[in-house]
C-alpha cells in the first residue's frame, strides 16, 4: 500500500511538472486521501538574520481544506463587494484584497487568537480571519445596522477582539500596532503584535519612529509589508529609493517571503512571531504578493499595469490555485470536495449579502451616540440650535 | 444680451482649476506642481490631467506616501524661490504635514522680520465627499484660518476654482486652497471674462451671489449652492435672503458681510464643519465686535455640521451635514416667522 502511494505520488509529480516536491507520510491506510504531506517551500531572504523559517512545510488535510476554505471565502467576499459598488449599494472607498489571500490565511495560521493584528484599508480579508462574520462584513459595507460597526465605519473601519482595523490613514497603524505590542510587553503575556502595511506606506516617516522604538524597546512587533508592487497608481521604482522594504528596518532583521503561498507565510509568520516572544525585539517580514483590482474601486487599475501582468498573475500564481493543485496532486482531497466547498462558500456568501441589502440602515437615535466611552449622556449639537441630539457611550 | 450669453461657456470646477494651474505653469516657471499620483495618474481626482504630458517631470512631480516630507520638501523650495502647488490629496492627509505648513511656511515671513516669504499653494479637497467616513471626511478651514501668516481659500463655483486658485498661486504667502470632491464635476457657466489668462479674483474679498432685504446666509464652498436652493423656495415665500459667497476664510470680507446685515438685520451661517471654534463661530463674534451688532434684531444663528465623527451608513450621513431644510428652518426661526 505504501509503496503504490509513493508510486502513485511521485508519477502525480511528474505528470503535473510541478516543480515542489512532496514526500508522503502514510500514516493510516484506510483513508482514501493522504492526511498529511510535507511541501518544500522557498528559501526567504535574510537581513541580519543567521537563519530564517524553515524550508519545508507541513500540511494536514484539515488544515488544507481549512486554508481552502478561508482564502476561498475571502475571495468570493471580495467579489461580491466589487458586484455590490457596482450596483452603488457600498459607497465611498473599497479597496479589495484578492489575490492576496495567502497573506491573510497564512498570517492567521500562524498565530492564535490571543495575539493582536492591525491592518491599514485593504482589510476586508483580515477582518474574516480575525473572527468576524461574512454577514457583518458584508453588512459594514453596505452600511446597516447589523454590521460589525453597527454601520458608522464602513469599509476601512471594522474592528474585532485583537484587531484594531482597518485604518485610513496611510501608515499610521503602524505606531499604533507598535503600540499594541507595547503593552503585550508592559503586561508580560507573551503575546505580539502583527502589524501590516504596504509598500506606500512604506515611506512613510512615522514608519522609521516607529521601527527605532521598538528597535529600542525590543517590543514584540512582527511588522509586516504588503508588497503588492504598487501605491495606488505608483509602482515601487517610482516610489522607494529601495524596494528591498525587507530591509528598509535597517537595524531590525528581516525576511522576504512568497505572499502567494499561503505555506510559506505561515511558516515565516511563525518564525517572525517566535522571535519576538523570545524576546529578540521586532522583526520585519516582507510579503510578496499581488492584488488584482486596482488600488480601490475608483481605480480600473490598468493605467499603471498591463492586463497581461494581471493575468499573468492570475494564471501562474493564484494563491488558491497553488493551494488546491498542491492537494490534488498529492492526493490530499478531490476536486468533487473542492468543487462542493466552492458552492457551499458562494451560498454562504450569497445568504451573507442577502442579510445585507435587507439589513435596515442605523436608526437617526444612533447618530451622536459612541462620541466617548464610559461617560454619561451629553447633548450633541445637530444641524442648528434648535436641533438637540443625545449621546450615550 | 444674447451675444454675451454665446460667450458663456460650461465648465466644470475641475476643469476651472486645471485651466488655472495650466495657465500659471505656462506663465512663471517657477511655479511646479508637487503630490500623490498628480503626474502619471493625472491625478487623484484628475484635477491635474493632462499637466505632466505637457510639462514633464520637472515640472509636475509623483511623490511618495510622504506628507509630511514632501510638504517640507516644497516649502523649502518655495523659500529658495520657487513657487509650489503642493497637493494633497484630501487635506485629511495635510495633517500629517502640518507642522511644515504652520511653523516653516507660515510663520516664517514673520519670524524673519521680511527677509523670508513663502509663496506657496496647499490645494487639495477639504470637507465630506459621500461615504468616506469619518477619517476622510473633516472640514480643516477652521484650523488653518486659525493661524495668522496663512491666507486660506475656499472656492464654490468654476469662476471662483480659477480665479482663486490664479491669484493663490501669484500670491507671495502661503495659500491654503480648500477644494471640494463634490464639486468637482460640477459644470457652471463660466463668463468670457473668466475664460481669459489674465482672470484673477482678489483674496479676501467676498461675493454677493443674490440679493436679498430680509436675512443675509452666509456661506463658502459647496453649501452656497444649498443656500440659493433654500433663497429659491423661501422666495416662494415671500422671503428674500441675500446670499453671500465668502470666498476667502482668512482674511474674512467682514465688511461685506456687515453691509449686508446692517440691510436685513438678521444673519444665518452655512458651513459643513463642525460647529464649535468653526467659521461660524468667528463670523458671530466679528459681527457682534463691530458696527453691525446694533443692526441685528436676532441672535444670529449657525448651521453647521453635527458635532460628532463622519458616520459611514447613508441615512446617518446625510443627517451630519446641512440640509437645504435645515437652512430653510434656520431661516424661518431666525425671522420668527
Amino acid at each position: 500500500m505504501k509503496t503504490m502511494l509513493t508510486v502513485i505520488s511521485n508519477a502525480l509529480c511528474r505528470i503535473t511538472g510541478k516543480n515542489v516536491g512532496a514526500r508522503v507520510a502514510v500514516t493510516r491506510n484506510f483513508a482514501d486521501f493522504t492526511p498529511q504531506v510535507t511541501f518544500d517551500i522557498k528559501k526567504c531572504d535574510l537581513h541580519r538574520l543567521e537563519a530564517g523559517p524553515p524550508v519545508k512545510a507541513e500540511l494536514t488535510r484539515e488544515q488544507g481544506l481549512q486554508y481552502y476554505r478561508t482564502m476561498q471565502m475571502v475571495r468570493r467576499v471580495e467579489l461580491k463587494a466589487d458586484q455590490l459598488y457596482k450596483q452603488k449599494i457600498i459607497r465611498g472607498f473599497c479597496h479589495l484584497y484578492d489575490g492576496q489571500e495567502a497573506c491573510a490565511a497564512g498570517i492567521e495560521a500562524a498565530i492564535s487568537p490571543s495575539d493582536h493584528l492591525i491592518t491599514a484599508y485593504r482589510a476586508h480579508g483580515y477582518t474574516y480571519t480575525r473572527g468576524v462574520s461574512i454577514r457583518q462584513i458584508l453588512a459594514e459595507l453596505t452600511g446597516r445596522k447589523g454590521g460589525v460597526a453597527k454601520g458608522k465605519g464602513g469599509s476601512m473601519h471594522m474592528y474585532a477582539p485583537h484587531f484594531y482595523g482597518g485604518n485610513g490613514i496611510v501608515g499610521a497603524q503602524v505606531p499604533l500596532g507598535a503600540g499594541i505590542a507595547l503593552a503585550c510587553q508592559y503586561r508580560g503575556n507573551n503575546q505580539v503584535c502583527v502589524t501590516l502595511y504596504g509598500d506606500g506606506a512604506a515611506n512613510q516617516g512615522q514608519l522609521f519612529e516607529t521601527f527605532n522604538m521598538a528597535a529600542l524597546w525590543k517590543l514584540p512587533c512582527v511588522f509586516i509589508c504588503e508588497n503588492n508592487k504598487y501605491g495606488m497608481g505608483t509602482a515601487v521604482e517610482r516610489a522607494a529609493a529601495s524596494t528591498d522594504y525587507y530591509k528598509r528596518g535597517d537595524f531590525i532583521p528581516g525576511l522576504r517571503v512568497d505572499g502567494m503561498d499561503v505555506l510559506s507565510v505561515r511558516e515565516a509568520t511563525r518564525f517572525a512571531a517566535d522571535h519576538c516572544r523570545a524576546g529578540k525585539g521586532p522583526i520585519v517580514m516582507e510579503l510578496q504578493t499581488y492584488r488584482y483590482h486596482g488600488h480601490s474601486m475608483s481605480d480600473p487599475g490598468v493605467s499603471y499595469r498591463t492586463r497581461e501582468e494581471i493575468q499573468e498573475v492570475r494564471s501562474k500564481s493564484d494563491p488558491i490555485s497553488l493551494l488546491r493543485e498542491r492537494m490534488l496532486s498529492n492526493n490530499m482531497a478531490s476536486a468533487e470536495e473542492f468543487k462542493e466547498m466552492d458552492v457551499e462558500i458562494r451560498k454562504e456568501v450569497d445568504d451573507a449579502a442577502q442579510f445585507a441589502t435587507s439589513d435596515p440602515e442605523p436608526p437617526l437615535e444612533d447618530l451622536c451616540n459612541h462620541v466617548f466611552s464610559n461617560n454619561p449622556p451629553l447633548d450633541v449639537r445637530g444641524t442648528h440650535p434648535w436641533s438637540k441630539l443625545k449621546s450615550v457611550s | 444680451q444674447a451675444s454675451i450669453r454665446l460667450r458663456m461657456k460650461s465648465v466644470t470646477v475641475r476643469d476651472a482649476l486645471n485651466q488655472a494651474m495650466d495657465e500659471e505653469l505656462e506663465r512663471d516657471e517657477r511655479v511646479f506642481l508637487m503630490g500623490e499620483e498628480v503626474a502619471q495618474y493625472d491625478g487623484a481626482y484628475k484635477v491635474s490631467r493632462g499637466l505632466w504630458k505637457k510639462y514633464g517631470d520637472k515640472r509636475i512631480i509623483d511623490t511618495p506616501i510622504s506628507e509630511m516630507g514632501f510638504a517640507g520638501i516644497a516649502v523649502g523650495a518655495a523659500m529658495a524661490g520657487l513657487r509650489p502647488i503642493c497637493e494633497f490629496m484630501t487635506f485629511n492627509f495635510s495633517m500629517q504635514a502640518i507642522d511644515q505648513v504652520i511653523n516653516s511656511a507660515a510663520k516664517t515671513y514673520y519670524m524673519s522680520a521680511g527677509l523670508q516669504p513663502v509663496p506657496i499653494v496647499f490645494r487639495g479637497p477639504n470637507g465630506a465627499s459621500a461615504g468616506v467616513a469619518a477619517q476622510h471626511s473633516q472640514c480643516f478651514a477652521a484650523w488653518y484660518a486659525h493661524c495668522p501668516g496663512l491666507k486660506v481659500v475656499s472656492p464654490w463655483n468654476s469662476e471662483d476654482a480659477k480665479g482663486l486658485l490664479k491669484s493663490a498661486i501669484r500670491d507671495d504667502n502661503p495659500v491654503v486652497f480648500l477644494e471640494n470632491e463634490l464639486m468637482y464635476g460640477v459644470p457652471f457657466e463660466m463668463s468670457e471674462d473668466s475664460q481669459s489668462k489674465d482672470f484673477t479674483i482678489p483674496i479676501g474679498k467676498a461675493k454677493i451671489e443674490r440679493q436679498g432685504n430680509h436675512v443675509t446666509l452666509v456661506s463658502h464652498s459647496r453649501f452656497v449652492g444649498h443656500c440659493l436652493d433654500a433663497a429659491a423656495v423661501l422666495a416662494k415665500e415671500g422671503i428674500e435672503c441675500e446670499v453671500i459667497n465668502l470666498r476667502t476664510i482668512r482674511p474674512m470680507d467682514v465688511e461685506s458681510i456687515e453691509t449686508s446685515v446692517m440691510k436685513t438685520n438678521h444673519l444665518v451661517t452655512v458651513e459643513g464643519g463642525w460647529p464649535q471654534f468653526g467659521v461660524g463661530a468667528e463670523i458671530c463674534a466679528r459681527v457682534m465686535e463691530g458696527s453691525a451688532f446694533n443692526f441685528l434684531d436676532a441672535p444670529v444663528t449657525r448651521v453647521t455640521g453635527v458635532d460628532i465623527p463622519m458616520p459611514y451608513a447613508k441615512i446617518l450621513e446625510d443627517h451630519s451635514l446641512p440640509q437645504v431644510k435645515d437652512i430653510i428652518f434656520s431661516v424661518k426661526k431666525t425671522l420668527n416667522v
